[in-house]
């Protein structure tokens, strides 16, 4: 693909929304401004969380609240290889997801703080949201239950013979549930374009993955339906942006579905409720301090000469910005009305 | 000595057969394994075995005749050195004798009277249309065949629903016309096959999902509830999920209690869901027809014990019935009785009984469960101050529970006795032919319960 045609996919948003209708290439580096793209994409997940968690705290965010930091790079790495009309799936952790997807930060933070202007109107909270405009099919709240959905939305995209891939992602938990495997069988049997993403970032809640998990190594969990499977770094942007394009060229040739294991961690609890007393600080800290997606990735730009410490401080105040103005917005957004309880049962 | 070879029973709810085709005739000698006969049930053609060895003796049934009953003789089979014409011997002791076995024979006998219902007097049908009867089973098939040439999204996937034509033959001739992109064989996986259609549906297809009966469903409750009926409502509206899930629920014929369950209150239960469950064929092809139009979740409740029922089916190019609505099948004055799917027969079966006693019932098909037609209960209640609720499900929080609460709310200054429900007894379905008959509702419990609430016990 000629470079000039990829400056024009990263001006139009490129991960946002992925308008070129084309698939990026597996070989291609990360262009300028995709490379600026990238670090702006995870900061805004890593500050949206930031705020999140703080308005939980103050009480403006009820119920579950299942945080993203730590995890950034994997959606905004994937998100990249996709183009128009693909979908994205996942579970309850979902706002990285969301904000990848190139969804409006204030109708997502709105639909947290349970207000009218929220992505559900308020109805769905952290774990339920969606956008058919943006392909993105949730947020679901049921460990496990977005496997076979997403890969529902595969057959759709078999059915009615497009190149649409279905990119469906679950944690380590997830990866322990039955239905995880009806999917694979069917998946592969019927050869559906499904790139399962694994986000493995250690823990199931509070159980690690070697207390809950016979064979660790999830890339091998489609072995017996000959799935392949590859392991990525799922802390660094450009290994699951390149893992991502292989996966997704796989899929759109008609090869069936394919596993990525991002191996990733969370540096907050499982929920807003869990101390994370299951595993030591000294392991977060190790965690934070060598393998951080954003701080690593502005490392690697600034050594790279296409940013310096001075652009990295603007960008991540152009970015605050965006979430102060999307946690007001989300305050003082008025709670939906109160007719909204008995709409949207049925059509 | 001779024996008789007996018609065989070749399915649970199997009561009689066509003898397709001989493969022995007389003086054919057979052992055990020697395959005797073709034999066409309801579902299929299956080989007949000999168990024992001898020589045919005489041919008792013709092949090509229909409707031969279950364990009535079709042949003699004679013992070594025995001469043709020999007098058989007394019925083999394979089944219960006497009095039990009457009773199983009746049982097969009430179920397989068509019951009487002018459905072709009801307004829903334009003057002047023509009837055919046709089963239900088949009335199934022509309702998922005509929204499948009419829409290109809809699709069945299910076990067995294509290359071996249904479990239960619902589906058979799909796969022919349709082929296998809209046919889907799917492996045993409920759960997964479930979510599948799920997000097949969250894109705009319109998935008819079959269950090979609703027991198998409970390993897939969690999409159909937490995914199929809730996201609508979890998105703001922004999604849908226009998806049918059907398949025979309640009990069949001795399977026992993980297959004999009716599922209707636990579904109907669910704010997000349509719930369907019809009894006559005309029912059942109308309102499959609008269940796979409909862009909600549709939950529809077949019957397997009813597939093989004939019934007039309106000679239409596209009869659609809308789901919601409640059909009076006999008007009456004293007692209403008010029932879906299976039992529907069985009240209209009392009714009649009734009617010789000067009882007048009138008798309600709910049809759908969920929306609840209450209005057209309500108003037969305030016309007859009576009400039994009739089902095969469980007593506790069933159909009848829902209903007999709304009538004591909303009609409580019209009745003259207690709402009365018939259900089946709150107990999983034994497999014993006597006890399974205690555990299911009769018609004789509903006459009781109308003469308890009329005061004429």
């Amino acid at each position: 693909m000629p470079s000039g045609k990829n400056t024009a996919l990263a001006k139009k948003g490129g991960a946002q929304d992925a308008g070129n209708g084309t698939s990026r290439p597996t070989n291609l580096k990360f262009t300028k401004d995709e490379e600026l793209k990238a670090l702006r994409d995870m900061l805004l997940i890593r500050r949206f969380e930031e705020k999140a968690g703080q308005l939980y705290g103050m009480g403006a965010i009820g119920g579950f609240c299942h945080l993203y930091i730590g995890q950034e790079a994997i959606v905004v790495g994937m998100q990249m290889t996709l183009k128009q009309g693909d979908q994205v799936i996942t579970s309850y952790r979902d706002h990285g997801h969301m904000l990848a997807c190139g969804m409006d930060p204030k109708g997502v933070m709105a639909e947290l703080t349970g207000r009218r202007s929220g992505y559900s109107k308020g109805k769905g909270g952290s774990m339920h949201m969606f956008s058919k405009e943006k392909n993105f099919y949730g947020g679901h709240g049921i460990v496990g239950a977005q496997v076979p959905i997403g890969t529902g939305l595969a057959f759709a995209n078999r059915y009615r013979g497009n190149d649409h891939v279905s990119l469906a992602y679950f944690g380590d938990g997830a990866a322990n549930q039955g239905q995880v495997y009806e999917s694979f069988n069917m998946a592969e049997l019927w050869k559906l374009p499904v790139v399962y993403v694994i986000e493995n970032n250690q823990y199931a809640m509070g159980t690690s993955v070697e207390r809950s998990s016979a064979v660790s190594d999830f890339s091998k969990r489609g072995a017996s339906f000959a799935i392949p499977g590859i392991q990525v770094d799922g802390m660094d942007v450009e290994a699951v942006a390149k893992a991502g394009a292989e996966a997704m060229a796989y899929c759109r040739a008609g090869k069936g579905p394919i596993i990525l294991e991002m191996k990733t961690y969370r540096y907050r609890g499982h929920s807003m409720s869990d101390p994370a007393k299951y595993r030591t600080k000294e392991e977060l800290t190790e965690v934070r301090e060598t393998r951080d997606p954003i701080e690593n990735f502005g490392k690697k730009l600034i050594e790279r000469g296409v940013v310096s410490q001075e652009d990295l401080k603007a960008i991540d105040t152009q970015v605050k910005a965006i979430v102060i103005a999307s946690a007001e917005f989300a305050t003082e957004s008025p709670e939906p009305g109160v007719a909204e309880l008995y709409t949207d049962v049925y059509a | 000595m001779s024996t008789e070879i007996l018609m065989p029973a070749l399915s649970p709810t199997m009561e009689e057969g066509k003898l397709a085709k001989w493969l022995v005739k007389a003086g054919d000698v057979v052992k055990s394994g020697t395959i005797l006969a073709e034999i066409e049930t309801d579902k299929a053609t299956m080989e007949f075995e000999a168990v024992d060895e001898g020589t045919i003796g005489e041919i008792l049934v013709a092949e090509g005749t229909e409707g031969v009953k279950v364990n009535s003789p079709i042949a003699i089979l004679l013992a070594e050195g025995e001469a043709a014409g020999a007098a058989p011997a007394k019925k083999a002791a394979a089944l219960p004798a006497g009095e039990d076995h009457k009773t199983v024979a009746d049982k097969g006998a009430e179920k397989a009277s068509a019951p009487k219902a002018d459905i072709a007097n009801d307004p829903e049908f334009p003057e002047g249309t023509e009837f055919v009867n046709q089963t239900v089973r088949d009335a199934l098939r022509d309702a998922m065949a005509e929204e499948m040439r009419r829409d290109e999204l809809v699709f069945l996937m299910g076990e067995e629903v294509a290359q071996y034509q249904g479990a239960y033959k619902i589906s058979q001739g799909l796969l022919q016309e349709f082929g296998e992109r809209r046919v889907i064989d799917t492996p045993i996986t409920e759960h997964g096959f479930t979510g599948l259609g799920v997000g097949a549906a969250f894109d705009g297809l319109k998935p008819i999902v079959e269950f090979m009966t609703w027991n198998f469903a409970m390993q897939a409750m969690d999409q159909i509830i937490n995914s199929a009926a809730k996201t609508r409502y979890m998105s703001g509206g922004q999604m849908s999920c226009p998806i049918v899930f059907r398949g025979p629920n309640g009990a069949a014929a001795r399977v026992a209690a993980q297959h004999s369950q009716d599922y209707s209150a636990w579904y109907a239960s669910v704010p997000g869901m349509k719930v369907i469950a019809p009894y006559f064929a005309a029912d059942a092809k109308g309102l499959l027809k609008a269940a796979i139009r409909d862009p909600n979740p549709i939950i529809f409740l077949e019957n397997e014990i009813v597939y093989g029922k004939s019934f007039p089916v309106p000679k239409l190019d596209d009869f659609v019935l809308p789901i919601g609505k409640a059909r009076i099948v006999k008007t009456g004055a004293d007692v209403t009785l008010v029932s879906y799917s299976i039992t529907v027969g069985q009240c209209l079966e009392a009714a009649e009984k009734l009617a010789e006693e000067g009882i007048d019932a009138e008798v309600i098909d709910l049809r759908s469960l969920r929306p609840l037609d209450m209005d057209t209960v309500l108003a037969s209640v305030k016309k007859t101050n009576r009400i039994v609720t009739v089902e095969q499900a469980w007593p506790i929080c069933s159909i009848g529970s829902e209903i007999c609460a709304q009538v004591a709310l909303h009609g409580f200054d019209w009745l003259d006795a207690p709402p009365t429900k018939v259900t089946g007894e709150d107990v999983p379905m034994p497999y014993a032919a006597n006890l399974e008959k205690l555990a299911l509702p009769t018609v004789d419990d509903i006459i009781a319960a109308v003469k308890a609430v009329s005061y004429k016990a």
